[in-house]
């Protein structure tokens, strides 16, 4: 038992794990900047930013994820080695697209082609983080415009009455009050994004899914020294509770940033906790 | 730089096998999910007819490769698109797939595709409910025979879906059945064997010719020599050459 859950392939779902729980790690920051920044520029003066904040939350959550994950990645990846081709193969005389195929100079690829598979899985790492990102972050920053606009107008008409500037009344006043309005949203948001993350086979990248397919699989006697019948449904019933128990963690984490972020709120929970204490 | 481009092509021509178009690593794209041509092993390794296949193929010529999985309905966009720059994935020769890609020559004769069902079924493979793969020669296959296609993603999932009574057959290469059906007493194979495809060859993208002309010259190299095979008896996989 012991020798077979820590056969070369078991490991590959243990590095799986830790690999799902860094891109969340890093995703949910990188998401909710990106949400961010698009929410600031949707509530821009000025009007082309605006345009192009309400175009990317409007774009974005229009387009199916799948079909985001399967295009947007292969596009956006063409589009760096692109870059990458103009500028160190100049002398290149062939054409880019030739029929179906991408052909670029072996010194734009990217990873270059000799580079080791670490330096290959970290690429479609960063790709996976970068799509999410973009994809996660279109839903945050609906979730931050409505949150802001949710913020009692009358606190930003006593700021301003008190002289304080578009600026200041923006990161003083607006900001630090909005979170409490956003949190449900993006709390939401956090719960999908970790289920979410099974997409990332579509970006080559071998996650937990994959790999309980695999061990889970019918083995034959010819092919391993563990043969075994089909056994996927225990091993999804492991990830099952892997995502129940996360998930769960997860609601207590938020559950007591919603108490702190309440605090002191001109809200109906803020009130709440005024009278009780 | 134009000639040394020009001088690079014709040593690649000349030699055959010395520059394969200047790729200083060729990395080769499989599924990792059919045995025997391909599967991950214990030790997570790509393992299986076509990694003794593969690696021996890149010493004759002279290339240094490594090895990617990659999901096999996405296997032939990620080669166009310069992921790797060879599928060496139990892929047949077909019409459709030579229109978007190149193949080497095949390195397995037509291989029998064999209908497997549940023991005592009484299969009618015309008009019967029969799992394949999605996107390979027996899902196009099934799809005009008049039979009921149900696909799926993984090779895996097409036996299921025979065992849990979804599916009355599974068409797929005998070579992948076989030891399916020598270990499970209640399958069993059914109805006429079919020959479909032409053979197994790597792709490659269609722009890299001196790449499948390196690989095609070392697959006829193996085919001379017998080592070709010795490899095809020792995997199981269908007749020799």
């Amino acid at each position: 038992m012991i020798c077979y859950l820590t056969t070369g392939k078991h490991m590959a779902i243990y590095t799986a794990v830790a690999t799902v729980l860094i891109l969340l790690a890093v995703t949910a920051p990188t998401a909710l900047a990106f949400g961010f920044a698009g929410a600031m520029a949707a509530r821009a003066r000025f009007i082309p930013l605006q345009w192009l904040g309400r175009a990317y939350i409007a774009i974005v959550r229009g387009v199916p994820d799948i079909a985001f994950f399967l295009f947007f990645v292969i596009a956006l990846d063409q589009g760096f080695e692109w870059l990458r081709h103009k500028w160190s193969c100049p002398d290149w005389d062939q054409p880019i697209r030739q029929g179906n195929d991408f052909v670029v100079c072996d010194a734009a690829k990217l990873p270059l082609n000799s580079a080791p598979q670490w330096i290959h899985e970290s690429y479609g790492f960063a790709l996976a983080v970068l799509t999410f990102a973009i994809v996660f972050g279109a839903f945050a920053a609906n979730v931050l415009f409505g949150a802001m606009r949710a913020v009692p107008k009358a606190q930003l008409e006593t700021a301003a009455a008190y002289g304080m500037t578009q600026r200041q009344t923006f990161w003083r006043i607006l900001v630090p009050q909005m979170w409490v309005f956003a949190l449900p949203g993006l709390s939401n948001l956090w719960m999908v994004l970790i289920k979410a993350t099974p997409l990332l086979f579509l970006l080559g990248i071998e996650d937990i899914v994959y790999w309980a397919q695999e061990l889970g699989g019918t083995k034959n006697p010819r092919f391993t020294d563990y043969p075994h019948p089909d056994w996927r449904m225990w091993y999804f019933l492991a990830l099952l509770v892997f995502y129940l128990g996360f998930t769960w963690v997860s609601e207590r984490v938020l559950d007591r940033i919603m108490l702190r972020l309440t605090r002191g709120q001109a809200t109906l929970g803020g009130d709440a906790q005024r009278t009780a204490a | 730089m134009k000639t040394i481009l020009i001088t690079t092509a014709a040593l690649a021509l000349t030699a055959g096998t010395a520059f394969a178009g200047g790729h200083s690593v060729v990395r080769l794209g499989t599924e990792g999910a059919y045995p025997p041509y391909n599967f991950i092993n214990d030790a997570g390794e790509v393992d299986g007819f076509e990694r003794e296949l593969g690696d021996e193929l890149c010493a004759r010529a002279e290339l240094e490769c490594t090895w990617v999985t990659n999901d096999w309905d996405s296997i032939i966009p990620n080669l166009v698109s310069g992921n790797y720059d060879a599928i060496i994935a139990g892929m047949s020769v077909t019409d459709e797939r030579d229109e978007v890609i190149d193949f080497t020559t095949n390195y397995t004769q037509p291989d029998p595709s064999v209908y497997l069902a549940m023991d005592g079924m009484d299969l009618d493979v015309s008009a019967g409910v029969i799992a394949a793969q999605s996107n390979t020669i027996q899902s196009a296959y099934i799809a005009s025979s008049g039979a009921t296609l149900v696909e799926f993603a993984t090779p895996e999932e097409t036996i299921s879906a025979v065992r849990n009574g979804e599916a009355d057959a599974v068409l797929a290469d005998r070579a992948y059945l076989l030891p399916i059906a020598d270990e499970s007493a209640d399958l069993s194979f059914a109805g006429e064997s079919v020959f479909i495809g032409g053979g197994v060859g790597m792709g490659i993208r269609e722009s890299d010719t001196d790449l499948r002309d390196a690989f095609s010259a070392a697959i006829d190299s193996m085919k001379a020599d017998g080592s070709l095979n010795a490899l095809i008896a020792k995997w199981e996989i269908g007749e020799g050459f």
